[in-house]
């Protein structure tokens, strides 16, 4: 898988040919799907997706690899087996009618068959042969060989046969699955089969905890490397998908670009910017904090921007998430109507962790995302140990790291130890940890947003009130006032008191004001009166002063009067000026 | 003891002359001579020339003779050489 064998490939001679099953996943496990012109056995219990394995294999190989194909049925009727695939997509019939597989029903009943004497299988062999070359097959499938020998009794001959069976089907040439039945404390019941192939993959399904997951593990393989771990698939309407646990490389690309939250107090508080593309966020708090707010806010954001995000749902259904967001003044559904928001719901212990994985990772590689919520992580919990959710996280954010892929968590923490350890668990992997916590003060309970960490961003160290408002999220500063930290209706009530306290001292402030007003009146009266008073004074004053005029008049006149009249002057004389002064 | 009133139509499927296709035939020759004169047709399928026949009678193994007629059929597998067996079989005799 690593570059240097990749180079190495051309310099290595005689290496061994393969054929792609097309089944996503096994190719890379394999390192190019099944060894080509050879058998391999596929064994398992029944119901481990054996049976649809080889017919995924045989119709891959005749739609995508033009590579046409026997299938062998030992167990169902072409009909019965046509039906069973048709829910995923495959048309065999069709498939049949343009000669690119056929489906041979071997039957086998024990009830009208009686043995005598010696014989071997050379039927089997011409038919087979047959319907290879009528086709011109390149691939063959025998479902399942164990029919055979519950059918037959001579097991030495059986066996016999098998052997020349597999050198047989290696003659021909073509690439072979054959299937088994896992027998007790072998692989398959004969323990035969699995020496004779080629390659041997062993499919698992194991209930853990109530839970079923399904394995696979490539046992043998001659000839070629190969993962050797057990790799969880899963079987839904595409067929089968392996997931091949990405090598831990820790090579990825990182982006430096930011992006926003949805909550512009929240991006402030992440040095003013938001999130890195590609990172990974918790959000964890307790029961009714507003995690999914924040989440669903993230969401929406990401969709205004005409970005495709994907909402694993854990919890609630997406008609559930999207109907309370709307009381927050978040209308998810244009966002899913338009295709950018696309949500999956399903319940943690609907299947197991590595199926978990395995989904999502379908799911993101369907849909391309650019961000990806999870909503919550914590019932994982329920159905895997703490390093199990752990390492499946680990997994996940590498995932979506390489994808550069921004994710965000959320995680309900209650008080007991276990979630406590998952919030660990967690919090080391993830690039930044928004915590949301009740502030429970003054008999009422308030919430309490803070950043834990933010790696390679200025963040703030502040515990910012978080309200849920009808138009959406809100951080406010807590108030700190002399009596500490008030949040919620204290902090609204200290606010009141403080508008009270300013209302008060502008009130007394204006009385003041009027106060002088009066005062300057009450001056400005007695002024007005002292200036009467004056007037008064003063005009007695003059009244003295005008008598004194007045007389000294009368007494300049009278002295005139007696200076004329000792002068002797004519009464005409006189009478003019008089005349005139009275005019 | 022998029953008489039915035709048979036996299938005797083989590939090439091997040994044992020899005699699983040169074995039901002689039984059917013994027990079924004169009622009986057999039928030689070399799947060798005719393989597309091979799927519908089911065969798989070789030498498998097939009782076609009278219904149900009934197939022996196998040389032929326990001639009980083959009687009890082709329900010549009853078991």
């Amino acid at each position: 898988m690593s570059k240097s064998q990749k180079q190495k490939e051309p310099v290595q001679y005689g290496t061994l040919p393969k054929a792609l099953t097309g089944i996503t996943g096994l190719d890379e496990i394999t390192g190019g799907g099944l060894p080509y012109g050879r058998p391999s056995l596929i064994c398992g219990e029944a119901g481990s997706g054996k049976t649809l394995m080889s017919i995924e294999f045989i119709v891959r190989g005749a739609v995508q690899y033009n590579e046409a194909g026997v299938f062998v049925a030992f167990e169902e009727k072409s009909d019965e087996l046509a039906m069973n695939v048709a829910s995923l997509g495959f048309d065999l019939k069709k498939l049949q009618a343009e000669k690119k597989i056929r489906i041979d029903h071997v039957h086998i009943d024990r009830s009208e068959i009686e043995e005598t004497g010696e014989y071997d299988l050379e039927g089997l062999f011409i038919r087979l042969g047959y319907a290879i070359d009528s086709i011109g097959a390149k691939r063959v499938v025998l479902d399942t060989l164990e029919n055979l020998f519950s059918g037959l009794n001579n097991q030495a001959v059986l066996r016999t046969e098998l052997r020349r069976l597999f050198s047989w089907l290696k003659q021909k040439g073509v690439t072979a699955i054959i299937t088994g039945e896992r027998g007790e404390g072998s692989l398959t019941r004969q323990g035969l089969e699995e020496y004779v192939s080629d390659c041997v993959i062993l499919l698992d399904n194991r209930v853990v905890n109530q839970i079923t997951t399904r394995r696979l593990r490539v046992i043998k393989y001659r000839g070629s490397v190969h993962g050797t771990n057990e790799y969880p698939f899963l079987i839904d309407e595409d067929g089968i998908s392996v997931l091949p646990v990405t090598s831990l490389k820790m090579a990825n690309k990182v982006s430096t670009e930011r992006i926003s939250t949805g909550v512009p107090a929240l991006d402030d508080m992440l040095g003013g910017k938001g999130l890195y593309r590609g990172g990974s966020v918790l959000v964890s708090g307790t029961a009714g904090t507003g995690k999914t707010s924040l989440a669903a806010s993230f969401a929406n954001e990401v969709c205004n921007r005409k970005e495709k995000c994907v909402y694993f749902a854990m919890e609630e259904s997406p008609n559930q998430i999207i109907r309370n967001i709307r009381s927050i003044g978040i209308d998810l559904q244009k966002h899913v109507d338009s295709g950018l928001l696309y949500f999956n719901a399903s319940r943690p212990n609907l299947y197991g962790l590595e199926m978990h994985l395995v989904a999502m990772h379908k799911c993101i590689k369907k849909y391309r995302p650019s961000v990806v919520v999870i909503d919550p992580i914590t019932n994982f919990i329920n159905i895997g140990s703490v390093s199990e959710v752990k390492n499946m996280l680990v997994r996940m954010i590498d995932f979506l790291q390489e994808e550069q892929i921004s994710v965000m968590f959320t995680a309900l923490s209650l008080n007991t130890i276990i979630n406590e350890q998952t919030d660990e668990g967690v919090s080391s992997l993830v690039d930044a940890w928004i915590l949301v916590r009740d502030i429970e003060f003054n008999g009422e309970r308030n919430r309490g947003l803070y950043v834990m960490k933010s790696r390679g961003m200025k963040h703030s160290n502040q515990v910012r009130e978080f309200i849920i408002t009808g138009k959406g999220l809100q951080l406010v500063d807590v108030y700190l006032g002399p009596e500490g930290i008030l949040t919620g209706s204290a902090r609204e009530q200290q606010m009141l008191l403080e508008q009270t306290g300013e209302a008060i001292r502008s009130n007394a402030v204006t009385r003041k004001d009027r106060e002088i007003v009066r005062k300057r009146k009450v001056l400005e009266a007695k002024i007005a009166s002292l200036h009467t008073e004056f007037e008064s004074v003063e005009e007695e004053l003059n009244k003295v002063y005008l008598e004194e005029e007045l007389k000294k008049e009368i007494l300049r006149k009278n002295r005139e009067e007696v200076i004329r009249i000792r002068k002797g002057e004519t009464e005409e004389n006189v009478q003019k000026p008089k005349t005139s002064r009275k005019k | 003891m022998v029953r008489i009133d039915k035709k048979w139509e036996l299938r005797l499927y083989v590939a090439g002359k091997t040994p044992k296709s020899v005699t699983a035939l040169s074995n039901l020759k002689k039984y059917c001579e013994e027990h079924l004169k004169g009622q009986y047709r057999i039928e030689i399928i070399d799947l060798l020339e005719k393989p597309q026949l091979a799927e519908g009678d089911q065969i798989l193994a070789i030498p498998t003779l097939v009782r076609k007629v009278p219904e149900p059929i009934r197939k022996i597998i196998g040389d032929l050489s326990n001639e009980e067996k083959v009687l009890v079989g082709l329900n010549i005799r009853p078991a």
